[in-house]
């Protein structure tokens, strides 16, 4: 079993509340749920989709043709019919498309009318269209109403009731007219989470402990601070929005000297504001993490599309030398868990950590059974105030065999604390000396090097022992290269997927490079037209892949165009 | 004064004669005199001579970016609300540079001490002209002089409804002493306008030319009046006013955020375990 539905219209028609309706009351029927969305960069009009997977078995990525096409507008019709499954039923209502669609494929449900008749008013036509779909699938409307309890809890049991009686009577007219639907519904498992990729970085902000979050709005970025936002009061968390992507870095940065958790997020036009501001957490050893949400440049680009262009950009974003972290989750729970786990290097390290993502991951959804904090990295590494006030001399960058110092909270001692965005001392006080500017390079850039490294988990490889070839991907492409890579099996096709980007691993836990070496055919998958990670792949390990797939329109693969790019190739 | 030794920091790097030896010693006598321990403040600065101004004085320090001490020290107020912050800098890193954080620093009237060494002309790159420099002014960027109209530093905070606005004179001992000190009691955000001669760069508005034109505004002046406190901020030429231009009580930013009304931030102190839980109960909603 393995259905895809399609809902299109334009922007403010409600379709992502119809979309995340429905993904809900799949995941919590238990069965495995994949979302993904294409929208423009306008409030109202244009075309959008929301796209919904569902399935038996784990589902990771979108799939072309849909059985099920919710069509709220027009050009619904006239863009995604073509790409129907031959038995596939688009379902609409005349009234609304204000013209009747002929042909075996068509289902006419009456959403306004009806909508009107239950006295929920035409606002209530989604909900129409939501029983309805769920009706043409087989599935009751209890957990639609336990769902619809919930968004409308603010409304008086009057309005929940006729919205009831609208899901019902779209449910009853799909269930009496629909000739043609055939789905079966394979048993479900117990219910399970839908989680989305902001969400999950907000999750992850929330589980590393983070006490400020300092950003200016910017997609696909925004839904992290909007989550974040919600919960603040509950995690104690500040959250302010900058009046641009420079002050909301530097107030991370006044925040984490401060000695609290700090992160900000942005996409690549607000990270490139933030440039300056990575320099300064590297040069005063103040820990941050930023989240940078990718979508296609150069600068506007494409506002709401995707890509993973920025990768280089992150690499060497800021001047002069100095350590980062990179993390680029592949789902949800990877995003939680590098979210998490960037705090706890950024700290412990104190070298700025980003997390990246792109508008594909941000606004995915996906199921899990449960999701375990269990082995989060939970540690205060400021440095004790009883500690640091016995010393005779505190000094914030003092030279140390790790090259970390220790973190002193400012007010909290006798001492003071001092950090400098110039060259300075171990106290934190400007120089120009030629001596400790050279040992401060060691102590910042090569000391702690060695050590963040070997805390980079090695990528996660799925296929035979060895395989014949290999697909690598990163970041956002895990779920739909984990797909192909299944489907290719027979044909000795193995996986890898890095999330935990710079460093790379070394080879100790994981021999990936001779994995690579000793497969025949190497293809590295990316969303970017210049194969950027396959070049950082080379340059640390000397691995030089043998193909490179790229995509730059904006838009992820779906399993099929995936397929189709690596036929003949494996 | 021997109570302000314990602020003692490096050497200055300034040239002799600048204005900016008055401000620190008027800035070291202020903190004496309002009994704050070195531990207990912090400076934040950018770039510029002013920039350097923390490593003289004995204190917590974070010395950043170009015009950007604004958002930190922003960041440093919410994450410890309960510690005496303050920015200092030049007329170029706060007005030029930083012109974007001031404005929104004010809208938010964050509790920070703002002090501008105002000399109306850049000195760290060795004299070209500032926000503040006056129209006509000649230097080797300008030849033909200044074409632009000169930045109103006190005009655009009453404007702004800063919460405490004034202007001061490093040639002023007393008087810009007692500005710092009030600034500094203020519990909304401060600024405070120091002009200050530049000896090496401006030769126009040096220490006669202001000695001939500031006056205390005095008593006649009723800084809560916000409408003749703008005219009072208009006011430069032949007279410049120096005192408190305007103030008002508006509540503080960090005043208003539920969060921090239960302490401050860097007291919150992370309880993993109990972390754990609510983590749970909130992974619970995504079923």
């Amino acid at each position: 079993m393995d259905y895809s539905i399609k809902i299109g219209g334009e922007a403010g028609q409600g379709i992502q509340t119809i979309g995340d309706v429905l993904a809900r009351v799949f995941a919590r029927s238990g069965y495995h749920v994949f979302t993904d969305q294409e929208y423009q960069s306008r409030i109202r009009g244009g075309h959008n989709f929301y796209r919904i997977r569902l399935s038996d078995v784990p589902v990771r990525a979108p799939k072309r043709q849909p059985d099920i096409l919710i069509a709220l507008d027009r050009a619904s019709i006239a863009l995604h019919m073509p790409e129907m499954r031959d038995e596939g039923i688009i379902v609409y209502d005349p009234d609304m498309l204000k013209q009747q669609f002929d042909g075996p494929s068509f289902l006419d449900i009456p959403f306004l009318t009806l909508a009107t008749e239950t006295g929920a008013g035409r606002i209530a036509a989604n909900t129409v269209a939501t029983g309805a779909v769920l009706g043409m699938l087989g599935f009751a409307l209890e957990q639609l109403f336990d769902i619809m309890d919930i968004i409308l809890r603010k409304k008086d049991e009057d309005i929940r009731k006729r919205n009831r009686l609208a899901a019902q009577a779209g449910r009853d007219h799909a269930v009496a007219s629909c000739k043609r639907c055939s789905f079966t519904l394979k048993a479900a498992g117990p219910p399970k989470m839908l989680l989305g990729g902001n969400e999950a970085i907000g999750l992850g902000t929330l589980a590393g402990g983070c006490r400020f979050y300092s950003a200016y709005p910017m997609t696909p970025s925004t839904g992290i601070m909007i989550y974040v936002g919600t919960k603040a009061h509950e995690y104690g968390v500040v959250v302010e929005q900058a009046e641009d992507e420079i002050a909301a870095i530097n107030m991370a940065l006044g925040a984490s000297y401060a000695g609290v958790r700090s992160m900000t997020g942005t996409s690549g036009g607000g990270f490139a504001l933030m440039a300056e501001g990575l320099s300064l957490a590297a040069m005063t050893e103040t820990p941050v993490v930023i989240a940078l949400a990718q979508r296609p440049g150069p600068a506007t680009g494409l506002p709401t599309g995707t890509e993973q262009a920025d990768l280089f950009f992150a690499l060497h974003s800021g001047h002069g030398e100095f350590p980062r972290i990179i993390f680029a989750p592949g789902d949800p729970e990877q995003a939680i868990r590098l979210t998490a786990k960037a705090f706890d290097l950024t700290q412990k390290y104190q070298v700025p950590a980003i997390i990246m993502t792109d508008q594909y991951l941000a606004d995915t959804q996906w199921t899990f059974d449960r999701i375990s904090l269990d082995g989060i990295p939970m540690r205060d590494y400021r440095a004790d105030a009883g500690e640091v006030d016995r010393l005779d001399e505190y000094m914030r960058h003092a030279f140390t065999e790790s090259g970390i110092s220790p973190f002193a909270v400012p007010g909290k001692t006798r001492h003071v604390v001092v950090t400098d965005s110039d060259e300075h001392t171990e106290a934190g006080h400007i120089i120009e000396d030629a001596g400790i500017r050279t040992r401060m390079v060691e102590k910042r850039l090569f000391r702690k090097m060695g050590s963040i490294r070997a805390e980079m988990a090695p990528p996660a490889y799925f296929g035979p022992p060895a395989p014949g070839t290999v697909l690598i991907s990163w970041g956002s492409t895990y779920g739909i290269v984990r797909e192909a890579a299944e489907e290719l099996a027979a044909n000795r096709v193995g996986m890898l997927h890095f999330s935990e980007i710079y460093p790379l691993p070394g080879n100790d836990a994981f021999d990936y490079a001779g994995l690579l070496n000793g497969a025949a055919r190497t293809i590295c998958i990316e969303n970017n037209a210049t194969s950027q990670f396959a070049r950082l792949l080379e340059a640390e390990t000397g691995h030089r892949v043998t193909d490179r797939v790229t995509r730059y329109d904006g838009r992820p693969w779906v399993l099929e165009e995936l397929l189709e790019e690596l036929r003949g190739r494996t | 004064m021997a109570e302000r030794d314990k602020y003692q920091g490096g050497v200055p790097a300034w040239c002799p004669g600048c204005g900016n030896f008055a401000i620190l010693r008027a800035f070291k006598e202020a903190l004496a005199e309002e009994n704050i321990e070195p531990g207990e403040f912090c400076i934040v600065s950018g770039i510029g001579q002013a920039g350097k101004f923390p490593h003289y004085v004995r204190c917590n320090t974070f010395n950043g970016l170009h015009g950007r001490s604004l958002p930190v020290a922003t960041g440093i107020k919410l994450a410890n609300h309960d510690m005496l912050v303050m920015a200092v800098g030049g007329d170029g890193d706060m007005y030029g540079e930083g012109g974007n954080h001031l404005m929104h620093a004010m809208r938010r009237n964050i509790g920070i001490k703002v002090f501008v060494h105002d000399n109306q002309i850049y000195g760290l790159t060795k004299g070209q002209a500032s926000p503040t420099s006056m129209e006509g002014m000649v230097t080797k960027v300008q030849p033909f002089g200044v074409f632009s109209g000169q930045f109103n530093p006190m005009a655009m905070a009453v404007s702004l409804d800063c919460g405490f606005v004034a202007r001061g004179y490093a040639g002023d001992h007393e008087h810009l002493k007692g500005l710092i000190r009030q600034a500094i009691r203020h519990p909304g955000f401060s600024l405070v306008d120091i002009l200050q001669p530049c000896v090496s760069f401006n030769k126009v508005n040096t220490y006669e030319w202001y000695a001939q034109r500031v006056y205390d505004v005095g008593d006649g002046h009723d800084p809560t009046d916000r409408g003749r406190s703008f005219v009072k901020a208009l006011e430069w030429g032949d007279r410049i006013p120096i005192g408190i231009i305007y103030r008002n009580d508006r509540r503080s930013f960090e005043s208003r955020i539920p969060v921090l009304n239960k302490g401050t931030l860097i007291d919150h102190v992370i309880d993993w375990e109990t972390l754990k839980k609510k983590l749970a109960e909130t992974l619970h909603e995504f079923y």
